[in-house]
């Protein structure tokens, strides 16, 4: 059974950014989540939590429209995804999922932004490739923009990809595990950045696996195990009960005034070897 | 020099024979930039299999050659999407599993019915020297269709083969673009299999697309290189057949593969040099190991 500690939407008269009502989501006879409703608010910073193959991504790809689900609807500002034009949605997806050796530059990459447009000239126009520089400027990857993507670091690559997802203005920006493949320094920087992004009103949702960096950079989460566990602030929300049903196991909270830590199972002491 | 290039060109099989490899080494080469790219280098082995036994179906049923090859060639493209559309069945299964089948049908005919005429050999191990007019028409219908589609494609096909799953979230139809690349990947097949043979083909799509790729980190570029490799391996590769007095397919393949070895060794050659400059300290900073991406910053300069 889910539980929602704090209502994120009701009081809302505009339609949502995201809306699932119903919804089941599977593979063939497989089901991965069953009849599930999550409003998700316009200019939302969302990330959804949950354990490995606890269906984060197909939740992801049932909102971007890539796995149609079996039952249910989604709708994206209140209209169906089929009717959502071009260029609303950015999406960053893992860095895992893409071949880094393949031939191009960090330009090209985040050109391809507009590839989705109605020009057919394979060389980008002027006013693209204005746009693509404004963004690498702001993004603070002008530097490498002629630089091969091989050659980037994992920060820079996901950098591109962020740029690339905002070419279009999208009014949701929904990234799959931005935090991973990164080291803590390009991590806490990605999501400061994602910061600044959403306080333009862009509603962002991601996925991730470290509770610590939604704990001090996300002011919403959801925690999901195949259904939604919980929705919340991650003061409201990271607690010893909802993070056990999350993610099963044992849980350790440490509180420090705005600052929370999280740590799962007990420390494994290891002998001195006798030295 | 110039009366030993000439001499051959009296020849109108020559000038066929010349034309046919020049359109057909270049828009392999094209093509198969994407093909490897997309990790889809079994797919020319395959599908040049499948359109075989098509061709002997159709000389069976009275079709023409290539409707024979093409319509199976299509079918065999539709079926492997078919397979591999729910991801249980990976792409080189699948290619294994329709490919095969409908070769061993071809040469289950063939075993049966003994009444074929030379061009199944031709199809199986190439014959330059039977080029009509007709299959230059078709050669060069199927170029320009490639080059053409390739031009207008550009951007849906870059961004599809770099993130497929991305190019879909932001309005691709992938499927719709692996659908006309696979056309086009079966077309060039068939118009390839007169030329170089059913058994050689996946080296005349693959190796001008790898050749390109060692020698650029770009992919428009790779395009043009992988075209201008292909088209010159043909080219070349039909002359040395004539002067050695070997079969043209094999002249060819073996050429592109030469030009391959030539450019993995510049490569190499290359990466050394830069590497021991960098140790003795001429150098002050390497990338990687591919040549293109060493910044070469001279001391002193």
């Amino acid at each position: 059974m889910s539980t929602r500690a704090i209502s994120s939407t009701e009081s809302h008269v505009h339609p949502a950014a995201v809306s699932l009502t119903d919804v089941t989501a599977g593979y063939g006879p497989h089901i991965v989540f069953k009849r599930l409703s999550l409003k998700i608010d316009k200019g939302q910073f969302a990330g959804i939590v949950g354990p490995t193959a606890c269906g984060k991504t197909t939740l992801l790809k049932t909102i971007l429209g890539t796995q149609s689900p079996l039952s249910g609807t989604v709708l994206l500002d209140g209209q169906a995804l089929n009717d959502i034009p071009r260029g609303v949605i950015g999406y960053v997806p893992q860095l895992g999922s893409v071949d880094w050796r393949f031939p191009v530059t960090v330009e090209e990459v985040i050109l391809m932004g507009f590839y989705t447009g109605k020009r057919i000239w394979p060389w980008p126009s002027m006013e693209e490739r204005e746009r693509v520089h404004d963004l690498a400027h702001r993004l603070g990857i002008y530097r490498c923009l002629r630089q091969q993507i091989s050659n980037t670091s994992g920060g820079q690559r996901q950098r591109a990809f962020l740029a690339r997802a905002l070419v279009n203005n999208p009014a949701l920006l929904v990234l799959d595990e931005p935090t991973s493949g990164v080291d803590i320094k390009a991590q806490h920087e990605v999501l400061h950045l994602l910061g600044d992004i959403n306080s333009e009103g862009i509603t962002i949702l991601l996925t991730t696996h470290d509770l610590n960096a939604v704990a001090s950079h996300l002011p919403w989460v959801i925690c999901f195990r195949n259904g939604l566990i919980a929705q919340g602030r991650p003061r409201d929300i990271f607690t010893n009960d909802i993070l056990t049903r999350t993610y099963g196991g044992d849980i350790t909270i440490v509180r420090h005034e705005d600052y929370f830590l999280i740590a799962t199972g007990t420390p494994i002491h290891f002998s001195d070897g006798g030295l | 020099m110039i009366e030993f290039l000439l001499e051959p060109l009296e020849y109108e099989f020559f000038w066929h024979g010349l034309l046919a490899t020049l359109m057909v080494g270049a828009s392999c080469g094209l093509i198969g930039t994407l093909v490897i790219l997309r990790g889809m280098s079994y797919v020319g082995h395959g599908l040049s299999h499948a359109a075989f036994g098509g061709a002997v179906v159709g000389f069976v049923l009275n079709l023409n050659f290539y409707a024979g090859a093409g319509a199976m060639g299509l079918l065999a493209v539709l079926l492997i999407n078919r397979i591999t559309r729910s991801g249980t069945i990976k792409l080189d299964a699948a290619i294994g599993i329709v490919t095969n089948a409908m070769f061993a049908l071809g040469v289950a005919i063939i075993s049966q019915v003994r009444a074929f005429s030379q061009s199944f050999e031709a199809a199986l191990f190439g014959n330059i020297l039977g080029i009509t007019e007709g299959d230059l028409l078709l050669i060069g219908f199927v170029s320009l269709s490639t080059l053409t589609t390739m031009f207008l494609m550009y951007r849906p096909l870059l961004f599809s083969t770099f993130d497929q799953e991305a190019a879909r979230v932001f309005g691709i139809r992938t499927a719709r673009v692996q659908l006309i690349f696979s056309l086009l990947l079966t077309l060039t097949i068939i118009a390839s299999m007169n030329i170089v043979g059913v058994t050689m083909i996946a080296a005349t799509l693959i190796t001008p697309a790898a050749t390109a790729r060692l020698m650029t980190d770009c992919f428009s570029r790779m395009l043009i290189y992988a075209l201008i490799i292909g088209g010159i391996t043909g080219v070349a590769g039909m002359y040395l057949s004539y002067i050695f007095n070997t079969a043209s397919g094999a002249t060819i393949v073996l050429f592109g593969a030469s030009l391959y070895c030539l450019s993995w060794l510049t490569n190499f050659l290359h990466d050394r040099y830069v590497l021991q400059n960098h140790l003795d300290g001429k150098t002050d900073f390497v990338q990687t190991t591919q040549h293109q991406s060493v910044e070469r910053k001279e001391a002193g300069l």
